[in-house]
């Protein structure tokens, strides 16, 4: 499978990346041996096989409802490229999507 | 709007996101106070920090299984996450922790009443568990947007519905009737004004007769019942428009503004979400056995459709039984008070009257009432008995309680002298005195004059000082004159 600009362009659109024109070049090259080597798995006979997410078969691992304190305020700051002493900073944002 | 309803068939589905009150978050343990100080309510899962597990919270399967039980709904026993990715400030994982394809909640409904009062049932599709997002400031800081992730990671249930809903009427209809569920099964505040219950519609409308449905628009951002209602019928009226000018209906997601009372572009299908969902491979699968659904059912409270039916058989009118049953600390009180005295019909008078009036007055709590429901059985059983007036009893009687809560009823009508003269002995004194007062009378009424009756009863109770009960009082006055 060959991967086009338009497909690099999209996902770098959903990562929030930017890339040069020879950067898309460099991605589109990385991207089709990393799509060539997972289509090797393709080549298995796979009939009748679920796929694997969990590593455990354990079931019902939840934890009570109860309020743990582990984090400040400012050490919830503290990596923050950009704060001040009550809030994270980010660049302003007009329309909200969700 | 008549008009329009003649020609097309609005399809509106319904979307509400709520807030469940448990005190820790879905996956983490850190509060969920609302109001609290900013970024004070974080951990390293909800901060969306690597290295880190998610740990779903208990309590929020139980909120959901009685959510699931009290709309009837199908409950899903193998309940797994899945991820949904997006990039936005408000969500440091970059993927909200959701339910894709294993909803714990399909199929159901809840009863409702259309626009003309009708009885409607709206089909649930599916409720599931996820999380909320924290929250984006704008207007606090004018270059930057400002980040609180109190929020982040609070347990949400989304119920989604199906397109059952006909007008804005039945949406704001159908959104009263949730808000009342999850308060009586405490598993969300329900507060618009809040956050904790959120709504999002999907409007489109058809030619009568068409199988095939219309372009669907979206309709999010509103903040109370009544404006979720108005953009609906704003959005009808807008796509009827279009039709009618043989305009095309563009699939896209609109947002209402409640000042100009319209809904406005927010964006068009193009933009839409790519969301690339993928299985929640941190969090393991959840099963919900039979077991636990009967322990969750059998300690349900009761819900506000049962109690409306149990008073409407009790015999209190449709409009005092919905008042009753309006929020459920004010029924859990009639509950209360209807254990202690089978007069129900006093029983919802004195709580929607007096009750009311002094909750109102104090701008307190049913809760925090400070008599309890057994006494105002004792003064319904007084004024039944004929031992205190019925104002009396709501009027001094029922103050000096309020000041003396622990005090019997009984007791302190006594201490204020209140208690009606209902022993005829003494009252058929009163009687004969105020016939013998008035001879020339007595001849007229014996003459057929039955308006007189008034006179008498008026003197009995001047002389008696208010306190002659008044059913005793006319039998004897009319025993004596008919003699």
């Amino acid at each position: 499978m060959k991967l086009d600009k338009q497909t690099v362009e999209k996902l770098a659109h959903l990562a929030r990346l930017e890339f040069s024109e020879e950067e898309k070049e460099a991605m589109m090259q990385d991207m089709d041996k990393i799509l060539a080597f997972v289509e090797k798995i393709n080549e298995l006979k796979l009939d009748g096989v679920e796929p694997l997410v969990y590593l455990t078969e354990e079931e019902n691992i939840l934890r009570k409802d109860e309020v743990i304190t582990e984090v400040s305020k400012a050490e919830a700051l503290k990596n923050a490229p950009s704060k001040d002493t009550d809030y994270f900073k980010v660049s302003k944002v007009l329309s909200r999507e969700e | 709007m008549k008009k329009i309803l003649e020609k097309y068939e609005p399809i509106i589905g319904l979307e509400i996101h709520t807030q469940l009150s448990t005190a820790s978050k879905a996956y983490s343990s850190d509060g969920t106070t609302y109001g609290a100080m900013p970024n004070t309510q974080t951990n390293a899962i909800s901060l969306g920090h690597p290295g880190t597990l998610p740990m779903p919270n208990a309590t929020v399967y139980e909120f959901a299984v009685r959510l699931g039980l009290a709309c009837s709904c199908q409950i899903r026993e193998r309940n797994e996450y899945a991820r949904k990715n997006y990039f936005y400030a408000d969500l440091p994982k970059g993927y909200q922790i959701t339910q894709d394809t294993t909803p714990i909640c399909t199929g159901g409904f809840v009863d409702i009443e259309d626009a003309n009062g009708d009885p409607k049932r709206i089909g649930l599709t599916r409720i599931h568990m996820e999380e909320d997002s924290g929250k984006s400031i704008h207007d606090i800081d004018p270059f930057n947007t400002l980040i609180d992730l109190n929020r982040a990671g609070t347990p949400l249930l989304e119920i989604v519905s199906e397109p059952d809903f006909r007008t804005g009427q039945e949406a704001y209809n159908y959104l009263s009737e949730m808000r009342k569920l999850v308060r009586y099964l405490e598993i969300s505040d329900g507060n618009m004004e809040e956050g904790s219950l959120r709504c999002d519609v999907n409007v489109s409308i058809r030619p009568i007769g068409r199988e095939k449905f219309g372009t669907k628009v979206e309709v999010k951002n509103m903040n109370s019942f009544r404006n979720v209602q108005r953009a609906i019928d704003y959005e009808i009226k807008r796509q009827y428009e279009l039709y009618e000018n043989n305009e095309e209906v563009h699939q896209q997601t609109r947002t209402f503004d409640a000042a100009k009372g319209k809904t406005i572009l927010l964006r068009a299908k193009e933009d839409a979400h790519d969301y690339r969902y993928f299985p929640e491979p941190d969090i393991q699968p959840v099963s919900v056995k039979q077991d636990y659904i009967n322990s969750v059912k059998a300690e349900l409270p009761p819900l506000p459709s049962e109690l409306l039916a149990k008073y409407l058989g009790l015999g209190l009118s449709e409009y005092d039984a919905k008042l009753l049953t309006e929020s459920k600390d004010i029924a859990l009180y009639f509950e209360a008070i209807i254990g202690h005295t089978k007069n129900h019909k006093q029983a919802a008078n004195w709580l929607m009257g007096s009750i009311k009036s002094y909750l109102n007055e104090k701008a307190v709590a049913i809760k925090d009432f400070p008599l309890s429901a057994k006494t105002i059985a004792e003064l319904i059983a007084l004024v039944d008995a004929g031992t205190v007036s019925n104002s009396a009893a709501n009027g001094d009687l029922f103050k000096a309680l309020l000041e003396q809560p622990n005090t019997s009823p009984k007791q302190l009508a006594q201490e204020l002298n209140l208690m009606q003269e209902s022993d005829s002995d003494a009252l058929l004194e009163l009687v004969q005195s105020v016939l013998q007062k008035y001879p020339a009378k007595v001849a007229e009424y014996q003459g057929g004059k039955k308006g007189l009756m008034g006179l008498f009863m008026g003197e009995v109770m001047k002389l008696s000082k208010g306190k002659a009960d008044p059913k005793v009082t006319t039998k004897l006055v009319q025993q004596e004159l008919e003699k």
